[in-house]
C-alpha cells in the first residue's frame, strides 16, 4: 500500500505498540498532525511547551519501561526538546524524539525555523538520524526503537524534513532487525561469573551497590533473590531506588552526598563492592581517590564504557543485570557468614539513623513526606520529584516498595522535570495515585503544564515544599559561602534592602493556589503543622481530581546528612 | 603514563558519522593528534585512523566510547600489534638559489620528492612515519618553511609471518 511519510510514521508507531505520544505541532510537522487527527489507536497529548512534552514522554517511559515518544516541530520546537533529551540520556531512559525539519532542498540554507538538531543532539542522544528519503523512513524508525530500548537504553532522535512527511512510498515494516554495528552483550561471560562467585564467597565485608541499570533491565526480583540468598547488605543509588523494598533488613538506603551515613560507612569499610548497573557518579563516590580503598570491585554492566571509567575494576562482567544476577543466584544456596560485618552495619544504622529535628512551630518537609507515607499506605502510588532539597527529602524519607515507583532526574538534575514527568506517569498509569514532590523554584520551570493536567483531566497531585528559596543552592551558600544568599531568594524584589533581614518578605509569591485556580485546578495551602495531615488527606485521598498543594515549610531547613562536594563520603556533616 | 596510540575505526559510511566521532573527542576532552578518513574495500564502510594521546585508562575509555557509537563497526588499537603506518606531508620552502642543491640533497636522503618548483618556492612531498616526517621537517626548517600540509597517519596491520 502506498502511504505518505506521515502515515508511515503512524503505522510504525502502531507496530511498536505505541498508544500515546506527546507532541506539539508546527509548520514542519503539520502533515504528521494531520494524519494523527483521524487516528484512533494513538492518543496525542499536547503539552504547553516542548520541554514539558519531552519530560512527559520520559515519565511515561520511566513509569512503564516502554519507549516514550515525543514530537516537535523544527527549529525552536526541536531546540526546546534539548533539556528533556539530555535528561533522558543521563538517566538511560528509552525515548524516541521525532522532530520536523525544513524541506530537504532548504537544509543548510538557514531557512525559516531551521536548526541542525542532529548536530545539536549528537552528544546527548544514544543515536540520531536525519531521514531525507521516505523509502528509508520505516527502517529508520524500526532501528530507532530498537536502539532506544536495547542494551543500555537511551534517547534516539529522528529528524524528518517536512517534504518527507508528504512523499509516498510502499509501506513495509521490517519484522526484525540486525545491526552489524550494534550488538549489546546480554549474557555475562561464564568465566567472569565464576570468578565473581569466588570473590563474593571469599569476601568478609561485601556490599551490593545497585543502580538504575537494575530497574532498566527489570532485575529487581533477581536482585532481591540475590540479597536473600547471600545475605549481603545492599545500597541502591538514587536511580536504583525501589529495586529493594525500604523495609528489607539488609537495605541501607542510598549512598553519597545526601545518602545515609551507614550506606557510606559500609561502602568505605567494605572489602568487596558488587556494583550492578550503577556508574560511580561523583555524587555517589565523593572524592574518587579515597573511595572504598579497601574494596575489590566487581562491576556488572551492559555498557562496557561504564566499567573502569571512574573507579578501577577488579572484575568486569559485561551483561544484562537480569541475566547475570540469575546466573549468580544459581551459585548461592546458603548465606555467607557475615555476622560480624552485619553487626557492625547494624550498629551504624542504630547510631546514625536518618533523622530530622521536628518542631511544632514550623512545617518540616520531612514530616510532610512522612505524612504522605502514612496516607498512601496500601495505595498504588508513583512519586516523582523536582530537583533540589525537595528531591533529597523525598528520596530520603519515602517508603518505596517497588521499581518504577520513584521517578527523579538523577544524572542531569533537571529542575522542571518532576511535574511533567508526573503528568507522563499519570497518563501511562491512569489508576495510580501519582504524587509530585516539587520545589517552588523548580515547579516554575514548567508550570504551564498545569494546562495539560487540566485539559486531559489528570488526577495528578503536586505537593510544593515551598521554602521561598532555591533551597539547595541556599544550603550550599549557608554552609560554604558564609550565608551570602546570592540569587536564591524567590521572593526578593527591588524594594528589598541589600542585606536581607528576612522580615517583610513577600508572601506566597507567586500565589500557587491562585495559579492553580487560574488553570482550573484545585489549589490548597498548608501553613500550619496541625493541618498537614487533614488537608493532605482531603487533597490526595478524598479529592479525586488534580490538586496543587502549596505547603509552606520551614524556610531554612537543610538536607542532612551531607558530604561536601569533592570530599570522601565518610566525611559527613550532620547538623540538625 | 601518557602514550601515543594509533587506533583504526571502521564506521558506517554515512553522513554525520565523522562529526559524531570528532565530536566525541571534543566533548570528552580526549587529546586527538590526528584523524584521517577514507573509504574501504566495502563502499558502505569508512575507515578512520585516529592518533590519540593519553594514559592507559583514557585510551581504554576512548576505545570503549568509540565502540559505543552506534555507527562504529570495529575498533583496533595498533599499539600492541605491529602495523605499517605512514603519513603524507607537503612542505613548501623558501628557495634561495644557493640553497637549492642542499634542499634537493636532503630530500633525496629522506626519499622525499620535489613536486613543484616555482619562482620563489619549492614544494616537497614526503611519505613516511610521523617520526621521520618530523625529522625531515626539522632539517628543512633552516631553509625557511612557508607552509606545511600533513594528512595524518594511516595504518594497516602487518600480517603474521
Ligand atoms: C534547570 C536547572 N537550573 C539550575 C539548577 C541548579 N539548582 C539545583 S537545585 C536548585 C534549587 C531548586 O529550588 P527549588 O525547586 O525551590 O527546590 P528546593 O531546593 O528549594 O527544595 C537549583 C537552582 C538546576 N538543577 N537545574
Ligand atoms: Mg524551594
Amino acid at each position: 500500500m502506498l502511504l505518505n511519510g506521515a502515515q508511515i510514521v503512524i503505522e510504525c508507531l502502531k507496530k511498536e505498540s505505541v498508544d500515546t505520544i506527546f507532541g506539539y505541532p508546527g509548520g514542519s510537522v503539520i502533515t504528521l498532525f494531520d494524519a494523527l487527527f483521524s487516528e484512533k489507536d494513538i492518543r496525542v497529548i499536547v503539552p504547553r511547551h516542548e520541554q514539558g512534552g519531552g519530560h512527559e514522554a520520559d515519565g511515561y517511559a520511566r513509569s512503564t519501561g516502554k519507549v516514550g515518544v515525543v514530537v516537535a516541530t523544527s527549529g525552536p520546537g526541536a531546540t526546546n526538546l534539548v533539556t528533556a533529551i539530555a535528561t533522558a540520556y543521563m538517566d538511560s531512559i528509552p525515548l524516541v524524539a521525532i522532530t520536523g525539519q525544513v524541506r530537504t532542498n532548504l537544509i543548510g540554507t538557514d531557512a525559516f525555523q531551521e536548526a541542525d538538531i542532529t548536530g545539536i543532539t549528537y552528544p546527548i542522544t544514544k543515536h540520531n538520524y536525519l531521514v531525507k528519503d521516505v523509502k528509508k523512513l520505516a527502517r529508520t524508525i524500526k532501528e530507532a526503537f530498537y536502539i532506544a530500548s536495547h542494551g543500555r537504553p537511551g534517547p534516539v532522535l529522528i529528524d524528518i524534513p517536512s517534504n518527507v512527511f508528504n512523499e509516498k512510498t510502499e509501506f513495509e515494516y521490517p519484522e526484525t532487525i540486525k545491526l552489524r554495528s550494534y550488538n549489546p552483550t546480554y549474557q555475562g561471560n561464564p568465566k567472569q561469573i565464576e570468578k565473581a562467585v569466588k570473590m563474593i564467597k571469599e569476601s568478609k565485608r561485601p556490599v551490593i551497590l545497585a543502580g538504575g541499570g537494575v530497574i532498566a533491565s527489570g532485575a529487581s526480583d533477581e536482585l532481591r533473590e540475590f540479597v536473600k540468598r547471600t545475605g549481603i547488605p545492599v545500597t541502591t543509588t538514587l536511580m536504583g531506588l525501589g529495586a529493594i523494598r525500604h523495609d528489607d533488613p539488609l537495605y541501607l538506603g542510598w549512598p553519597g552526598m545526601h545518602g545515609t551515613v551507614y550506606a557510606n560507612y559500609t561502602l568505605m569499610e567494605s572489602d568487596l563492592i558488587v556494583c550492578i548497573g550503577a556508574r560511580f557518579d561523583d555524587r555517589v563516590t565523593g572524592k574518587t581517590d579515597e573511595f572504598a580503598k579497601k574494596a575489590r570491585i566487581i562491576h556488572i554492566d551492559i555498557d562496557p564504557s561504564s566499567i573502569g571509567k571512574i573507579i578501577d575494576t577488579d572484575l568486569p562482567v559485561v551483561g544484562d543485570a537480569k541475566n547475570v544476577l540469575a546466573e549468580l543466584n544459581k551459585h548461592f544456596n546458603e548465606k555467607l557468614d557475615l555476622e560480624t560485618w552485619i553487626n557492625q552495619i547494624d550498629s551504624w544504622k542504630k547510631n546514625y539513623p536518618l533523622k530530622y529535628k521536628d518542631d511544632n512551630i514550623t512545617i518540616k518537609p520531612q514530616y510532610v513526606v512522612e505524612v504522605v507515607n502514612e496516607l498512601t499506605k496500601g495505595i498504588n502510588t508513583i512519586f516523582t520529584t523536582e530537583v533540589g532539597q525537595n528531591q533529597m527529602w523525598a528520596a530520603q524519607f519515602l517508603k518505596l516498595e517497588r521499581p518504577r515507583q520513584f521517578l527523579t532526574s538523577g544524572g542531569l538534575g533537571t529542575m522542571g522535570f518532576g511535574f511533567p514527568a508526573g503528568i507522563g506517569a499519570q497518563v501511562a498509569n491512569p489508576d495510580a495515585t501519582v504524587i509530585v514532590f516539587a520545589g517552588d523554584g523548580s515547579l516554575q520551570m514548567n508550570i504551564q503544564e498545569m494546562a495539560t493536567v487540566k485539559n486531559y483531566n489528570l488526577p495528578l497531585k503536586v505537593i510544593i515544599l515551598n521554602n521561598s528559596y532555591l533551597g539547595m543552592v541556599r544550603q550550599w551558600q549557608e554552609l560554604f559561602y558564609d550565608k551570602r544568599y546570592s540569587g536564591v531568594c524567590l521572593s526578593r524584589d527591588i524594594t528589598c534592602p541589600k542585606e536581607c533581614k528576612g522580615k517583610e518578605c513577600k508572601k506566597y509569591w507567586p500565589d500557587f493556589v491562585k495559579v492553580a485556580e487560574a488553570y482550573g485546578l484545585k489549589g490548597y495551602r498548608i501553613t500550619n503543622k496541625k493541618d498537614v495531615e487533614r488537608i493532605l488527606r482531603e487533597a490526595i485521598i478524598e479529592n479525586k481530581e488534580a490538586a496543587i498543594i502549596d505547603v509552606i515549610i520551614s524556610k531554612e531547613e537543610n538536607v542532612m546528612p551531607m558530604v561536601p562536594a569533592g570530599h570522601p563520603i565518610n566525611n559527613i556533616i550532620e547538623r540538625y | 603514563m601518557k602514550n601515543v596510540h594509533i587506533i583504526s575505526v571502521w564506521v558506517e559510511n554515512k553522513a554525520g558519522v565523522l562529526s559524531k566521532v570528532s565530536g566525541l573527542f571534543a566533548s570528552r576532552g580526549y587529546n586527538i593528534l590526528s584523524l584521517s578518513v577514507g573509504e574501504t574495500e566495502d563502499p558502505e564502510v569508512s575507515r578512520m585512523t585516529i592518533v590519540v594521546e593519553g594514559d592507559d585508562k583514557i585510551i581504554e575509555q576512548v576505545k570503549k566510547q568509540l565502540n559505543k557509537l552506534i555507527d562504529t563497526i570495529k575498533v583496533i588499537d595498533f599499539t600492541k600489534k605491529s602495523c605499517i603506518n605512514k603519513e603524507l606531508c607537503y612542505v613548501k620552502l623558501n628557495m634561495k638559489t644557493k640553497e637549492k642543491s642542499d634542499i634537493i640533497m636532503t630530500s633525496q636522503i629522506f626519499g622525499a620528492k620535489i613536486v613543484d618548483i616555482g619562482k620563489k618556492t619549492i614544494t616537497i612531498e614526503i611519505v613516511d612515519t610521523d617520526k621521520r616526517v618530523n625529522e625531515f621537517l626539522k632539517l628543512v626548517s633552516d631553509f625557511g618553511i612557508i607552509e606545511i600540509a600533513r594528512s595524518g597517519i594511516v595504518a594497516i596491520a602487518e600480517d603474521e609471518k
